[in-house]
């Protein structure tokens, strides 16, 4: 299952790269959402996979029992998603706003003073 | 007591501020403490004469062993006397100067911290706080050269200054890392009480070379002395005070502190002679060539600092008296002339040689005062001058006679030059617009005083002897006999002395033609310095827009090619680790990493953006379930409403952005393709074996087992982010509140945008 992932999170760096190198500004804010849930899911799967048990203390008992899915990349994760959100809302009004000023999306036209 | 004393003009720059913008009257009160400082260190001077060195600290950064320690010896105490009685003069001139002027308490508050750096790099005692207060002199030095920063040249004068002197602090720094490398020692008390000679230790030469350029920036030494001459820019009274009698002579006292534990070899005398020779000449003959009066000024300065350096070099018993008692004479008629110059700019409004004549009658006082000091600058008998140049000449005597003909030529040159700067502009048929009014007692009476401290000194050698003496003994570790006095019999030296006034009389009286005869007119190490800065700038020019570019793009591929490179180097070299022990793949798991993938993929081929951010959402989903799958339902749920909002959010605004077909040709496609796949492929492969050198469950454990009993949750993700990282989260939620404030601020840009467009 890690080999998936592996190649999953691979798949969404090289994608989310790709995106960031084309000319249009919404292909570069796509790809800015494909590569951070690339990272999401590495450090995810990095922190190793445990199948369906999640971190939570049961009702009954005063501590977690074994096997138990590791909390601590979970929490970096939960961070890093809602940031990522806020990142990619941001970059995606400033976009809009560029695209109204500058009545293109081509980020060289933009760039050159164009548009 | 004597640290606080030391520091105190820096506690009084709120009140040198406040005071010196306020009434003339007032201000020139300030320059009752630098006086009562005077008094101090003079009485300090007796005690240590009978009872030694004295040392006083207190604690500052003790983790690095630096502590605010000072170190009152002759020598030292012989500089803080000039400092600050030299300092209480120009705080009242300065006031005078000034007036009520906008600027006049930046003046004396920046001169307050000037003179608390100067009076704590003459006493420090460890060599890495005499360097902070080193840096400090140089950066108030910058400061007051461009003190009239409305003005280019000023500012670039400053520049230069602050360059050509922090390079030699560089120097500083790194020889007292280097001394306290080869001899454990950074104290100046500790390197002189033990009596260590680092010619024998490691780095000697190092040490030398770079003491020598922090001495040699700061006492604009050839050719490192162009920086003086351009800091005329400032006021005249920073000229008289840091560019004349103080700070300029920070290189003179560190050479003289260093000589008994780096002095006496080969290297570190021939060094100081011989640029001290060559500074000597050039700048004489320089002075004489200008017509402008504070660069003719600043020029003799360089060539006294020569004369005091090669003394220094010279090394006898009678050089280094010579030295410090040129040093002292030279602070009176230089401080004196200086401060004349400033006067008759003042009140004519110029400063050029040849525009002024005949102002006796006008102001009578302060052609006394500049008569008296051209008088001791020229070495007539009865002045301190005189016997500053009979010593001279004697500690001469038994060198090689280039050295002495070198010095008799500097003198006559500097005489000459005294006489132009002190005399001609009183003398001859009136020239120069003459003030209507009487020049105040203030712009007058401090270059009175030192113009007779000249003639006092002169008349009364045994006033000089005491420091003179003191710090001699204090240089060459020995009693020195440090009897003064005019009369010595028909010797060579009343020769020499005589002969050199004859020189004198002469160059005077053909003054005009020897100025035009002076050749060359400059030498190129000002040029080379310019040339460099050019060259520095021409690079940075050509430089910048390649390494930053301000595309996104290329600075994307640099970075992913580096760490990907980096990455394959380190599998290629380390080898892989073993093949990792992986789970076995459940279908509804495989479900969800064919949704990333596909999603992904779609998103790169589509045509329209409504496509490509459905494709985004789809990969997304993949993720949350792949968390659902693994034990991480929080992480799935936030991700899940997260994609939902931003396709929300990207349909509405993606409105605009109809059209996604390609723009790039296909061979820059074709680059980002594959850079793209390689770097993607290095995350897959450094993920999967990353997996095999798992961490134990450290902090899991942890969290697991004091989530309850300490947090009081059940939910060890929820405890994690908001009780144990608690900061973290609130950092987070900064983040959010900022973005959401940019996005509230961009919004309304682009509306009001719209509707104007």
């Amino acid at each position: 299952m890690e080999l998936i992932l592996a190649i999953a999170s691979g798949v969404l760096f090289g994608t989310g790269f790709y995106l960031m190198l084309r000319r249009r500004l919404a292909q570069l804010i796509i790809g800015l959402g494909l590569l951070s849930n690339g990272a999401n899911l590495l450090i995810f799967t990095a922190g190793g996979l445990t199948r369906a048990r999640a971190p939570v203390i049961a009702e009954d008992a005063s501590l977690l029992v074994r096997p138990f899915a590791d909390p601590v990349p979970q929490a970096l994760v939960l961070t890093a998603i809602v940031i990522g959100f806020g990142v990619l809302a941001f970059s995606l009004v400033l976009a809009h706003g560029i695209h109204t000023m500058a009545g293109t999306d081509d980020i060289d036209e933009i760039r050159s003073g164009g548009g | 007591m004597l640290p606080l004393l030391v520091l105190s003009p820096y506690l009084l720059i709120p009140a040198a501020f406040w005071l010196g913008g306020r009434s003339v009257r007032v201000a020139g009160l300030l320059a009752l403490w630098p006086a009562a400082l005077t008094l101090y260190f003079g009485l300090m001077l007796r005690s240590v004469a009978v009872s030694g060195p004295i040392e006083a600290s207190l604690s500052w950064a003790a983790s690095i062993g630096i502590d605010l320690s000072f170190y009152a010896d002759g020598l030292s105490l012989l500089f803080a006397v000039v400092v600050a009685g030299i300092g209480a003069l120009i705080v009242l001139y300065g006031s005078r100067y000034f007036g009520s002027q906008p600027g006049a308490g930046r003046f004396q508050a920046t001169l307050f911290a000037f003179m608390g750096s100067m009076l704590g790099l003459v006493l420090a005692d460890n060599l890495f706080l005499l360097f902070i207060f080193w840096e400090l002199t140089g950066f108030t030095s910058f400061l007051l050269i461009g003190f009239e920063h409305e003005r280019p040249e000023a500012r670039a004068s400053a520049v230069q200054a602050l360059v050509v002197t922090g390079l030699g602090g560089l120097g500083l720094l790194a020889a007292a890392v280097l001394i306290e490398q080869s001899t454990g020692a950074a104290a100046l008390s500790s390197l002189l009480g033990l009596g260590l000679n680092l010619a024998n230790g490691e780095f000697y030469p190092a040490i030398v070379v770079l003491l020598l350029l922090a001495a040699f920036t700061k006492s604009a030494q050839t050719p490192f002395h162009f920086w003086l001459p351009n800091a005329m820019t400032a006021p005249t009274p920073v000229s008289a005070y840091l560019h004349s009698a103080t700070m300029v002579k920070a290189g003179i006292y560190l050479v003289a502190r260093a000589t008994p534990f780096a002095g006496a070899t080969p290297l570190w005398t021939g060094l100081i002679t011989g640029v001290g020779a060559i500074t000597m000449i050039v700048g004489a003959w320089r002075a004489v060539a200008e017509t402008d009066l504070k660069r003719m000024l600043a020029y003799s300065t360089v060539s006294a600092l020569g004369l005091m350096m090669m003394l220094l070099g010279v090394g006898t018993e009678k050089a280094v008296m010579a030295a410090l008692v040129y040093l002292f004479a030279h602070a009176c008629y230089k401080g004196a002339l200086f401060l004349v110059a400033g006067t008759l700019e003042h009140e004519t409004g110029t400063r050029d040689i040849t525009g002024l004549g005949g102002l006796r009658h006008a102001m009578p006082a302060a052609a006394l005062a500049a008569a008296l000091a051209a008088c001791s600058m020229a070495g007539l008998p009865l002045f301190l001058g005189f016997l500053g140049k009979e010593l001279l000449y004697e500690s001469l005597l038994a060198w090689p006679a280039t050295l002495l003909i070198g010095a008799i030529a500097a003198s006559a040159l500097l005489g000459t030059a005294g006489l132009i700067a002190g005399v001609s502009p009183f003398v001859g048929p009136p020239r120069g617009g003459a003030p209507e009014h009487r020049v105040p007692a203030g712009l007058t009476v401090p270059a009175l005083v030192l113009a007779f401290l000249g003639l006092f000194a002169g008349i009364v050698p045994g006033s000089v002897e005491l420091p003179a003496g003191l710090a001699s003994g204090g240089i060459l570790r020995r009693p020195v006999d440090a009897s003064l006095s005019m009369w010595h019999g028909f010797t060579p030296v009343l020769g020499l002395s005589m002969a050199t006034l004859a020189l004198v009389a002469l160059l005077y009286a053909y003054r005009d033609s020897l100025r035009r005869r002076i050749w060359p007119r400059s030498l190129g190490s000002e040029r080379l310095y310019t040339a460099t800065e050019r060259g520095l700038d021409a690079l940075s020019a050509w430089a910048a827009p390649r390494l930053q570019s301000a595309s996104l793009r290329s600075y994307l591929l640099v970075l992913v090619t580096t760490a990907g490179v980096l990455i394959f180097a380190t599998l290629v070299f380390e080898g892989l680790p073993g093949w990792p022990a992986v789970m076995d793949i459940q279908p509804h798991e495989a479900c969800a990493a064919i949704l990333i993938v596909a999603g992904a993929i779609s998103a790169v081929r589509a045509k329209s953006s409504i496509s490509a951010v459905l494709s985004l959402g789809v990969s997304g989903y993949g993720v949350a379930l792949t968390y659902l799958f693994f034990g991480a339902p929080d992480l799935a749920m936030t991700q899940f409403s997260v994609e939902t909002l931003t396709a929300v959010i990207f349909v509405l605004v993606f409105y605009h952005f109809r059209d996604f077909g390609s723009l790039s040709p296909w061979t820059d496609r074709l680059r980002g393709a594959t850079v793209s796949v390689l770097f993607g492929g290095s995350i897959a492969v450094v993920l999967l074996f990353v997996g095999a050198n798992l961490t134990p469950f450290r902090l899991a454990n942890y969290f697991a087992e004091m989530g309850l009993p300490m947090a009081h949750g059940r939910n060890i993700v929820n405890v994690i982010l908001v009780d144990f990282r608690a900061l973290d989260t609130m950092g987070e939620i900064t983040v959010l509140a900022t973005a959401a404030f940019g996005v509230r601020a961009l919004m309304h840009i682009s509306r009001k945008e719209r509707k104007n467009g």
